[in-house]
């Protein structure tokens, strides 16, 4: 098969749920979970002679996630009436927006091996979630409503993604920058981020887009990668074998590791868009505009820079920080307050993430404030504990929340920097270990690593390993 | 406006309703009538008329982002057809 001599062509339309208290024509709760139908009014049930008005908030968030994609926003704007019979929408049809969207024509930043890469946003508009479907005991299919009308935003891109690679990066971008933006949670397992993968294929330098196929809600980056991988396979292998791809809808099975044609619903694209007479038009002041934009925070491209350059992080380093906005205030509080920033974020790479993965915890879920791991840095950086001994002191102030001062105090951890304690020592240490003593007098550097760490095991580690090896070396030296 | 059998089949068929062979006549000739009424529409000159989203000149119709107590939900789905499980219940879906 020619893989190499095609060409993947790839539009996502994102669907993210936003962080509303209410959903987005009535007062009912957007709370994830909660029994089956609890959280349903007339409103979103679409009960025959009820009024849906629009929550406020929804059209800020969605204005927030346009600015910070670098949308331009539609300040006339309103919404429509999609049609389709489907049980998991009761009114029959959706509440969304057709050719006056809030925000469109924006564009994301991606970083690949070989350079910046920029998707262009088409458009994100506003729109109902629909309920759940679930399988009943018998023939039927029963319907839980509550998470319809949780208030989505839709993010359509252009088709400028070229690889399975690319949808994960980008995919990741778009998260941290909603996470920003603070619009959405962004859970995927809870469904508040799922994707739609528009693909199809060419033979390269092809000038017109081949025939594509659309997967529908997708909840994680890992299956939307697997879907345009296996998906680009399936289309060549079809198109080198000279059949012709059929425009339709496909889902991914995760358990068979594939994407199966869904039934085609003929008149699935007969939508039928109308205005929606229920609802009135948006319109969004310049006053209104300025005010957003102005709360939105330092999007996680420019903190970056800024980190590299101020503090000198390393762009891996930088990129993992930045990656999560918790992460990010984190880092830089804790570096204002510290000695030595750089220092901070390795300690913040290493052991606040792994300690963060072995709790299986998000990222906000750090036990203490930043100003602690500053004091703990601080320590090290001052010569008060040595590393190793910092990270004894970190497992406490983990499980603890103490102050890293206290910890050290009251653990007796202060490293021990009292020369002529560490003589004595280390004239007993020679004394006791003759073999290595003589294996290093007889030219075996290394022996004297066994004389260290005897040291450090009888002082429990608190002896300064820099101090210790050169006295080791300066009292070896007058011996022989 | 000339409007077909077929057109009335689709648009049915959209509409999820199912016609008898005199219905779908009756229909062709009432929706004629309708669309060669709205039709007339076109013979005004709008040219300096703005594309109306709505009649009423009122923007921004907001409400504010507090929860307020969902309905009960025995309540609910007391006019469901079927229920089950607390759900409503509808004929299969294949998907």
């Amino acid at each position: 098969m020619a893989y190499q001599d095609y060409e993947i062509v790839i539009g996502l339309e994102v669907h993210s749920e936003l962080k509303t208290h209410t959903k987005i024509f009535c007062g009912c709760t957007t709370a994830f979970g909660g029994d089956p139908n609890t959280h349903c009014c007339p409103i979103c049930t679409g009960m025959p002679g009820t009024l849906p008005v629009l929550n406020g908030k929804v059209v800020e968030y969605a204005i927030r996630a346009g600015l910070a994609t670098n949308c331009k926003i539609n300040q006339f704007s309103k919404q429509d009436r999609k049609n389709y019979f489907y049980p998991d929408l009761p009114k029959a049809y959706q509440v969304s927006q057709y050719d006056l969207p809030l925000c469109y024509e924006g564009a994301v930043d991606i970083e690949l091996g070989d350079g910046v890469k920029t998707i262009g946003i088409t458009r994100i508009h506003i729109e109902e979630d629909a309920g759940k479907l679930l399988h009943g005991s018998g023939e039927g299919t029963l319907v839980d409503y509550n998470r319809c009308g949780v208030p989505l935003i839709e993010i359509v891109t252009e088709p400028d993604l070229r690889s399975p690679e690319e949808v994960r990066i980008f995919m990741e971008k778009l998260r941290t920058i909603l996470l920003y933006s603070d619009v959405s949670d962004c859970r995927m397992n809870e469904g508040s981020l799922r994707c739609d993968v528009n693909l199809s294929v060419r033979k390269k330098g092809a000038k017109e887009f081949g025939t594509r196929t659309e997967m529908k809600n997708i909840n994680s980056f890992n299956f939307a990668t697997k879907a345009a991988e296996y998906e680009a396979k399936r289309q060549i292998k079809v198109l080198e074998e000279g059949g012709t791809i059929i425009q339709e809808t496909r889902r991914w099975d995760e358990e068979r590791g594939m994407t199966v044609s869904m039934r085609s619903k003929e008149e699935a694209h007969d939508y039928r868009y109308f205005p929606e007479p229920d609802l009135m038009p948006i319109v969004t002041t310049d006053g209104t505009l300025e005010t957003i934009r102005k709360s939105l925070p330092e999007m996680p491209d420019a903190r970056k820079s800024r980190y590299l350059e101020k503090y000198q992080l390393t762009a891996y380093d930088a990129d993992l920080i930045v990656a999560s906005r918790n992460m990010a205030d984190f880092f830089e509080t804790a570096a204002v307050a510290s000695k030595n920033p750089k220092l901070v974020a390795n300690w913040i790479i290493s052991e606040v993430f792994s300690r963060l993965n072995e709790d299986q915890k998000e990222e906000g879920a750090i036990p203490f404030g930043p100003d602690m791991l500053a004091k703990l840095v601080n320590l090290i950086e001052g010569g008060t504990i040595s590393n190793s001994i910092g990270k004894k002191v970190f497992a406490i102030l983990w499980d603890t929340g103490k102050d890293p001062e206290t910890i050290v105090r009251e653990e007796g951890l202060t490293q021990i920097s009292d020369d002529s304690a560490l003589r004595a020592m280390a004239l007993e240490v020679i004394a006791g270990n003759p073999k290595p003593v003589a294996d290093y007098q007889g030219g075996k550097e290394a022996a004297i690593q066994s004389l260290v760490g005897q040291m450090m095991k009888r002082t429990k580690g608190k002896a300064n390993p820099k101090m210790v090896l050169d006295l080791l070396k300066e009292l070896l030296a007058g011996q022989r | 406006m000339k409007i077909t059998r077929e057109e009335v089949e689709r648009v049915a068929h959209l509409a999820r309703l199912n016609l008898t062979e005199k219905e779908k006549e009756q229909m062709t000739r009432d929706m004629e009538a309708i669309i060669g009424f709205a039709d007339q529409i076109n013979s005004c000159d709008i040219h300096d008329v703005k594309p109306t989203a709505h009649i009423i000149p009122i923007n921004n119709v907001f409400r504010e982002d507090v929860v307020v107590a969902s309905m009960d939900r025995e309540q609910l789905l007391e006019n469901a057809p079927n229920q089950e499980q607390g759900c409503f219940s509808v004929p299969q879906v294949v998907e």
